[in-house]
């Protein structure tokens, strides 16, 4: 069975094709080529958003890459939620309306079900159960994932998302934006001087919270010599905050979950001080860390492609309705 | 009007004072730095109206949308915005035709693309608090 993913639900457009035995044929997201002749001219690259000149094109090149045609696809998964209404919209309709001149079936997918499983296009996937934190520009999760389906959450951030108070802070330093990596480059010439607070890690829980974080690095910054090395030890305070925070809300739903793996995603997980952070606590913990590939931890069409295949090989699939839906709880889908 | 605010919670409470006060179609917008408090006032606005979820930053969504006691509230962040066509592409009209209360932070991303606000709060860090000012257009 070969299953076409779109994602569309926020700034990238995102196309790819899964074979249920073959694994992945195609991953492609628009800024990583060149479509200008599709077009006859250049795409305004100020319109990031605007998925309805790139998606059409995006699929063709996703079947011609893969050499195959519109006959040999079984199905389209796409993403319905959660996600900005106009950007899922463009998603649902173009998959919605192919699947239905192509006469197969069509499958809404949820988008942070598409991260929780993209560890599984791995060669050596994760075994279920395991406990996943996902850290992005837009997220950060921590979910007890039982199988496909089977997701309880466990923890979220209650204000700013982790790769949001890193692109922030990184900005008031003067590192510009979106500046995350630009801090932990910086990070790495600072000294072990300053002591940041661990937001809500002294009380129950597992929930998360930066947005206090970001104020009380201004205020630091603020009451500083802002020197380059005043710049660089606040940037590591900055950082061991975060790395801490996390390893210790990780080791706290492992220990909570009973669970001995443990999955991170996420643009964030690229950081190399978290990943140093939380692997040192998994080893202390006996258990066992998983880092999926850069691409499938950012937003893609394969963990959707890839998501939309089990669900379709268990018989599910969409009436004939363009379905989106920018607000929707992971608790509401039903397992396989 | 002008206001000192000396933490978390006097933002928090100021927010909630606009549920009471503001209508139910309404624009606002929203300037102040990273971090002055701008997501924090709304949090503020939206536990007054009963609400206990979490108000997230909408800074990557772009916009959060709730539905509380029978009103609805758009909560929009354009600081990612490059280019204000952009708004066209979310469908920012779509939005504003509604009958809710807007809340835009970093309004100068949709120059031209806005429309005139009825009122405006401008946060600014302020010592270990801020200042709030707010001006109605009416």
């Amino acid at each position: 069975m070969y299953v076409l993913g779109i994602e569309t639900s926020c700034d990238e457009t995102g196309v790819a094709i899964y074979h249920a035995e073959h694994g992945l044929c195609t991953d492609l997201l628009y800024s990583q080529i060149e479509m200008h002749s599709e077009y006859g001219g250049v795409v305004p690259e100020l319109a990031s958003r605007d998925h309805i000149r790139k998606l059409v094109p995006l699929i063709k090149q996703a079947l011609q890459e893969s050499g195959l045609t519109r006959k040999d696809i079984n199905g389209i998964a796409y993403t319905a939620g959660p996600g900005l209404m106009g950007a899922l919209l463009v998603g649902a309709a173009t998959a919605r309306s192919l699947a239905w001149s192509w006469r197969i079936p069509a499958i809404a997918v949820h988008h942070m079900e598409g991260h929780l499983l993209a560890p599984m296009l791995e060669e050596k996937p994760p075994a279920f159960p395991f406990v996943a934190l996902l850290i992005s520009g837009g997220h950060t999760l921590l979910v007890q994932v039982e199988g496909i389906g089977h997701y309880r959450l466990l923890g979220e951030s209650l204000d700013d998302a982790a790769g949001e108070a890193f692109d922030k802070t990184a900005k008031m330093l003067g590192l510009g934006y979106p500046g995350g990596p630009k801090l932990s480059k910086l990070a790495e010439r600072g000294r072990p001087v300053l002591h940041f607070p661990r937001p809500m890690t002294d009380r129950p829980g597992l929930d998360f919270s930066f947005s206090g974080l970001k104020t009380y690095t201004m205020n630091a910054f603020n009451a500083s010599s802002q020197t380059d090395q005043a710049k660089a030890d606040i940037a590591m305070a900055f950082q061991s905050a975060v790395a801490d925070t996390l390893s210790i809300k990780c080791k706290r739903a492992l220990q909570q979950t009973g669970l001995k793996r443990l999955v991170v995603a996420g643009g964030v997980s690229a950081n190399k001080h978290i990943r140093a952070s939380l692997t040192e606590m998994t080893a202390r913990e006996n258990a066992e860390i998983y880092f999926p590939r850069p691409a499938f931890c950012t937003d893609n069409g394969a963990m959707i492609a890839y998501a939309g295949c089990q669900r379709l090989m268990a018989g599910q699939q969409q009436a004939l309705e363009i379905f989106a839906r920018p607000r929707w709880p992971i608790s509401e889908l039903s397992g396989l | 009007m002008k206001q000192y605010l000396n933490n978390t919670e006097e933002t928090e409470q100021f927010g909630a004072q606009l549920w009471a006060s503001l209508p139910t179609r309404c624009l606002v917008y929203l300037h102040g730095d990273l971090g002055a408090g701008k997501t924090t006032m709304v949090r503020g606005f939206l536990r007054a109206a009963g609400y206990t979820g979490a108000v997230k930053s909408p800074t990557y969504t772009l916009v959060e949308e709730y539905n509380l006691a029978g009103r609805q509230v758009f909560h929009f962040d354009l600081y990612r915005i490059s280019d204000p066509e952009e708004l066209e592409w979310i469908g920012i009209r779509d939005y504003l035709d509604q009958e809710a209360v807007c809340f835009i932070e970093w309004p100068d991303m949709g120059k031209g693309y806005l429309p005139e606000p009825d009122v405006v709060i401008t946060l600014t860090a302020e010592g270990t608090g801020r200042t709030i000012e707010l001006v109605k257009k009416v």
